[in-house]
């Protein structure tokens, strides 16, 4: 309706992320009640909170994956809340997935070129990339960024668990990201494939702000600057990593009260 | 299992420097050379019966097959209206360009009739893709039989374009350059740069971007997305690129048989398509030519051979089927899934490649 004015007025607002009231219903069920979280450009946050908090449908309504039931959300001051994911990718958000979705009948270098073309124009293109394609280039260097480029040319089919996680980032970083949504980007990987993992999240350059997923503590506290604590589709306390650690109510509910 | 995973991952950079998948394979492949010269060769070697009844008929099913190979192999999406479409442009050739039936068709030279069915086949396609891209699957397979069973029996019944059930008979064939074109070798030669350049075309896209992200598109769609991909769109568009393909198909059809009747739009005839694929193999653009080859020489000789051993002839269909049924028992991947598989059991163990492609 008057999105121009509202547009304009949000571009000084200046947060990478600003989400207001988004709520998610499946059905009569709340995956998300009222979130309002807003995110500086380069700020590197983590989400915690015991299964079905809601973190993952809050990476879902925040990509567009599913469309928040109620709620707005801007992403460098632009309302985005009602389009369809890639044209919020297109605009420089990135996501990974909990379990790795990758295309399993292409090799590893085609799964990454798909990445760098789609933020890039000729998506559509009838021609196959010559030997100096500018994409083809940037892929191979996100392929050696993640490790892989001594099984670029085989199926992702065929890869172990710890190759498809880091493929799983590098179609993440492809083109120019401005704001990346890790989902447990650790599940699965052995303590040096961590360490890896560790290694590639604090080496991104600092104008990449972004939101990690992540159940273990010293992956999530080693890279992040900020920690927003989710129960029951909540957001239940916001904070630096030391204050949340030393929280007793957090403790109580997440990181000392585990089993059931 | 890991241990020999790593085995591999270690033999193979090397051989793999030279990113052969990124190259034409056939190329370096002699046994394709020697189709090639044999295709090229072959009306000295066959008699019109052959080259007609056998070989052009045999490409014409495939570059139909083919069109169903792209959307199904590529983009995960199996179509069932392939032969409609064909069929619609078959039509459409008879009805803007010229026929016996005169009161029907317009008389067009075929310059402009064969354009303009090209045009309004690949519309027709593409706007039956734009229906069936909200859907998955099954209900992908429903909706494009739906519009192929809806489509033959509107021609049974549309008397004033379509002339119901009786079709549209003596349709005319080009004529030009003193040659014509619808005698047998020259029809050949037609039918045969027809299908080469169908499968150069879909052998060249499958590597571009375009058939690229149509793959990444069948094997996750919504990962897709998350890429910048318009998944809808990109679907529509492979619905075009194959709606073409198979209206060129529909072309040489009713150049083929000079007529064109709802019995060629049939839905058992749009299964045909499917069964020729599936047997072929949907996995690379040669698989629907030979399963094009396999189901002509079955529909053309099994009738005698069954008369032979005292069956009814008209049983061919009951060896198609039980063919169809061993191929899909045995290898996802039809005729050439088979043939791959013998070849890498032919070879020493670490020169073995990842097997043929998977698909959805």
């Amino acid at each position: 309706m008057d999105s121009v004015a509202q547009r304009l007025s949000a571009v000084g607002a200046g947060a990478a992320l600003e989400l207001r009231g988004v709520t998610r219903l499946f059905g009569a069920l709340a995956a998300l009640t009222d979130v309002t979280i807003t995110v500086r450009p380069g700020e590197r946050r983590a989400v915690l909170g015991s299964n079905g908090a809601g973190k993952t449908t809050l990476f879902n309504c925040i990509t567009g994956d599913f469309p928040p039931s109620s709620g707005t959300i801007r992403f460098f001051g632009e309302d985005v809340t009602h389009f369809p994911p890639y044209e919020r990718i297109r605009r420089g958000l990135r996501r990974t997935y909990q379990i790795s979705a990758l295309f399993p009948g292409l090799t590893v270098q085609d799964n990454v070129y798909l990445a760098c073309r789609g933020v890039s124009r000729g998506r559509f293109s009838f021609l196959r990339p010559g030997q100096n394609d500018a994409l083809m280039h940037a892929a191979d260097n996100l392929v050696q960024a993640v490790h892989l480029s001594a099984v670029k040319d085989q199926r992702v089919a065929e890869l172990a668990h710890g190759q498809q996680r880091q493929l799983e980032i590098a179609l993440a970083l492809a083109g120019a990201p401005r704001f990346v949504l890790f989902d447990e980007p650790a599940a699965g990987l052995s303590p040096t494939e961590r360490a890896e993992l560790i290694d590639i999240l604090t080496s991104l350059p600092a104008h990449i702000g972004y939101i990690i997923i992540e159940h273990d503590m010293d992956v999530a506290l080693r890279v992040v600057e900020s920690v927003t604590m989710m129960h029951n589709g909540r957001v239940f306390k916001e904070g630096l990593p030391e204050e949340i650690q030393s929280d007793p109510e957090v403790q109580e509910l997440y990181l000392g009260g585990g089993h059931e | 299992m890991s241990l020999a995973h790593d085995a591999r991952v270690a033999v193979r950079p090397a051989a793999m420097a030279q990113r052969p998948a990124r190259a034409w394979p056939e190329v370096n492949n002699p046994a394709a050379w020697i189709v090639v010269v044999l295709l090229l060769i072959m009306p000295l070697i066959a008699s019109g019966f052959f080259l007609i009844e056998i070989f052009a008929t045999t490409l014409i099913l495939g570059i139909m097959a083919l069109s169903l190979m792209f959307l199904a192999g590529y983009g995960g999406m199996v179509s069932l209206m392939q032969l409609t479409i064909a069929g619609f442009s078959a039509y459409m050739v008879a009805v803007f360009g010229i026929s016996g039936n005169a009161n029907i068709s317009l008389g067009w030279p075929w310059w402009l009739a064969v354009p303009m069915a090209l045009a309004l086949a690949t519309a027709f396609g593409t706007l039956g893709g734009a229906l069936a891209v909200r859907t998955e699957g099954i209900y992908t397979i429903m909706i494009t039989l739906a519009i192929g069973a809806a489509f033959y029996y509107f021609t049974n019944q549309n008397w004033a374009i379509f002339n119901g059930h009786t079709g549209i008979n003596n349709v005319a064939t080009p004529h030009f350059w003193g040659v014509n074109w619808r005698a047998d070798i020259p029809f050949y030669y037609v039918v045969l740069a027809v299908a080469a350049l169908c499968y150069f075309a879909v052998e060249y896209l499958s590597r571009a971007p375009f058939g690229l992200a149509l793959q990444g598109v069948r094997d996750n769609p919504r990962r897709m997305a998350a890429l910048g991909f318009n998944v809808n769109a990109h679907r529509i568009a492979a619905y075009a690129f194959a709606s073409f393909v198979a209206a060129l198909a529909g072309v040489l059809q009713v150049w083929n048989y000079r007529q064109i009747s709802p019995g060629s739009v049939s839905v058992g005839a749009c299964i045909d398509v499917l069964i020729i694929a599936v047997v072929g193999g949907i996995t690379r653009p040669i698989g629907p030519f030979i399963g094009a080859l396999i189901f002509v020489l079955l529909r053309t000789f099994a009738l005698d051979f069954l008369v032979r051993l005292g069956l009814d002839g008209n049983r061919f269909r009951l060896l198609i089927g039980l063919g169809f049924l061993a191929i899909v028992f045995w290898s996802s991947d039809g005729v050439i899934g088979l043939w791959q598989r013998w070849r890498q059991s032919q070879r020493p163990r670490n020169d073995r490649q990842g097997g043929g492609r998977g698909h959805g």
